[in-house]
């Protein structure tokens, strides 16, 4: 396959924008042929997920375009770093590691990216909106940004991101095009569990559409019709951690489908397989490690990234006994800025929670305890955090996560 | 059924299928060149030299990094094989050769055809402009004749 540049396009590969843009171009070009496109297509913003330290090609790779003068060319936001900028006494790894990791996070920000540090930019002004083209990083952000916005991403790897940052320009393939964003197959769940809130059904359905579905785009049939963005969220992070899923059709729910019809976009034979409840129970059962009545060290909520809705939950539930282990919440500097002029950062100290920006308790040394286990409601971090960091988890519903931090063990409703 | 290029380079080494598709990220340690994802069947596995099947990608857009990272150290497979095109590999693969001129091959093939491959003790893959090259061989200094035969002492 042979990509056909426009002439704009190729005179940024001739160094009309700069070194940096054509060294870029030239990623882009052998990444775009790889992947099958023939053209390269404008986009409107782009979220990089280059700052999270991943060893010395992380650092090797900006600079190089640092030193040769480069500026993003369309508005880019930036995924979590290594380290809390805000918090840095919480680091608590190595001194090397944090250095690298700070010169990585300022490094983005001398070729113009936004200092937002999120994996949730869908949370911050820089939301895009339905049908625009974007080029993100970070496998939340990109099924959030596809499913729940109708934003047009495909999923971006780090250094691929920056390079369309970069240039301002995408391969035009995959979920770009709409012919490429109907289902592929039905689930229908049949019978979820009554007794689940929202969070934990939407948690379970991730596990199993994501480990079911393969390389086909999902539609989701039988979801309670009062799921909200945070559900949602919760919904796709997980999806995209149990397996590759870069969209969901909710079907109701989602903007590309209002019914299942819009979803399937025209096409009638497609597969349908139901869900159980069961299948649901024993997904949810295989996130933990350890049994209820299991002494816990901490635990950990906000992956992704709390936005001010979910903090406002919170609220709710830690107005009461303090709890006996902390509670780590994962956030955006931007949302602490919002729960702090909501007057909530005070009731939340004094209900135990610590905040950590910029970055997420999975991804390194964060958290003061070491040794787990540690619960969550999040099922990305269920995911991820006994290969990170080498603890056992317990699962369970937000309200299961802060009964547990009162007890100091693994509770379930 | 011919595979295509998708990253130049050479490499050999033993051929080695995953039983389920690997994020990178989270999933693999470049430090080590084992597999770390303790829901994975083949937790504990180490990939550093193989020539590895992956049916698809999976999971995190950061295994792009871990993939450069070990590919920079030298604890990655010599070469890839991928049932369905994956840019997060493939981008994995591009800068550690843009950056260190340290080729990891990536190629092509539909799972159907790797079982001519799999049961090789080594295999070499090679893959530029002219086409993808994956020929089985014995272990170096080991010729075809006495591989198996009695060891005498």
């Amino acid at each position: 396959m042979t990509l056909r540049p426009d002439d704009t396009q190729k005179a940024v590969r001739d160094g009309a924008r700069g070194e940096a843009a054509a060294l870029a171009f030239g990623l882009l070009e052998r990444y775009a042929e790889a992947v099958g496109a023939e053209r390269l297509l404008a986009i409107a913003g782009a979220h990089i997920d280059g700052c999270l330290y991943h060893g010395q090609v992380s650092l090797d790779f900006v600079r190089r375009f640092v030193d040769l003068g480069g500026r993003v060319a369309v508005p880019t936001t930036l995924n979590v770093g290594s380290i809390d900028l805000i918090h840095p006494e919480h680091f608590r790894g190595e001194a090397g590691l944090r250095r690298d990791g700070e010169a990585l996070m300022h490094a983005h920000e001398a070729l113009g990216c936004l200092p937002t540090f999120t994996c949730a930019p869908y949370q911050t002004i820089f939301r895009p909106r339905f049908g625009e083209q974007i080029a993100w990083g970070e496998s939340n952000a990109i099924v959030f940004a596809n499913s729940v916005i109708g934003a047009r991403t495909e999923r971006y790897g780090d250094f691929v991101d920056l390079a369309c940052a970069l240039t301002g320009l995408a391969p035009a393939t995959g979920l770009h095009l709409a012919e490429n964003r109907g289902a592929g197959v039905v689930f229908d769940l049949v019978d979820a569990p009554e007794d689940w809130d929202r969070n934990l059904l939407a948690v379970a359905v991730g596990a199993v559409v994501g480990s079911r579905t393969g390389e086909r785009i999902p539609a989701i049939t039988g979801l309670p019709g009062d799921l909200t963005e945070a559900d949602l969220k919760a919904l796709g992070a997980t999806a995209a951690s149990a397996g590759s899923v870069a969209l969901f059709h909710a079907v109701g729910l989602t903007p590309e489908a209002p019914d299942l019809e819009s979803a399937l976009r025209g096409r009638t034979d497609i597969e349908r397989e139901p869900v159980t409840g069961s299948e649901l129970r024993a997904a949810v059962d295989r996130l933990s490690q350890v049994a209820p009545g299991t002494p816990i060290t901490a635990v950990s909520l906000g992956t992704p990234h709390y936005s001010e809705a979910e903090f406002s939950t919170l609220m709710n539930l830690i107005a009461g006994p303090r709890a006996k282990v902390p509670i780590y919440v994962n956030t955006s500097r931007d949302i602490v800025e919002k729960i702090e002029k909501n007057g909530w950062l005070s009731d939340l100290a004094s209900g135990g929670v610590s905040l950590v920006v910029d970055t997420c308790t999975y991804l390194g040394p964060v958290m003061a305890e070491a040794a787990g286990p540690m619960m969550t409601n999040s099922g990305k971090w269920a995911w991820y955090a006994p290969g990170n960091l080498g603890i056992d988890v317990a699962f369970g519903s937000l309200a299961d996560c802060i009964a547990s931090a009162r007890a100091g063990r693994f509770v379930r409703a | 059924m011919t595979p295509r290029i998708l990253v130049a380079g050479e490499g050999e080494g033993r051929p080695l299928a995953l039983a389920e598709p690997l994020s990178f990220w989270g999933g693999f340690d470049a430090a080590t060149g084992c597999v770390i994802d303790r829901h994975h069947p083949d937790h504990g596995r180490r990939l550093e030299g193989c020539v590895l099947f992956l049916a698809r990608g999976r999971g995190s857009s950061s295994g792009s990094s871990v993939l450069a990272e070990a590919i920079r150290r030298g604890t990655a497979p010599a070469a890839i094989v991928l049932g369905a095109a994956d840019g997060i590999v493939v981008t994995g693969a591009l800068v550690a050769a843009m950056l260190y001129g340290r080729h990891c091959p990536v190629v092509l093939l539909p799972e159907a055809g790797w079982a001519a491959f799999l049961g090789a003790p080594l295999l070499a893959v090679s893959a530029d402009a002219a086409g993808v090259r994956m020929v089985p061989r014995e272990p170096a200094g080991l010729p075809r004749d006495q591989s198996t035969a009695p060891v005498s002492r």
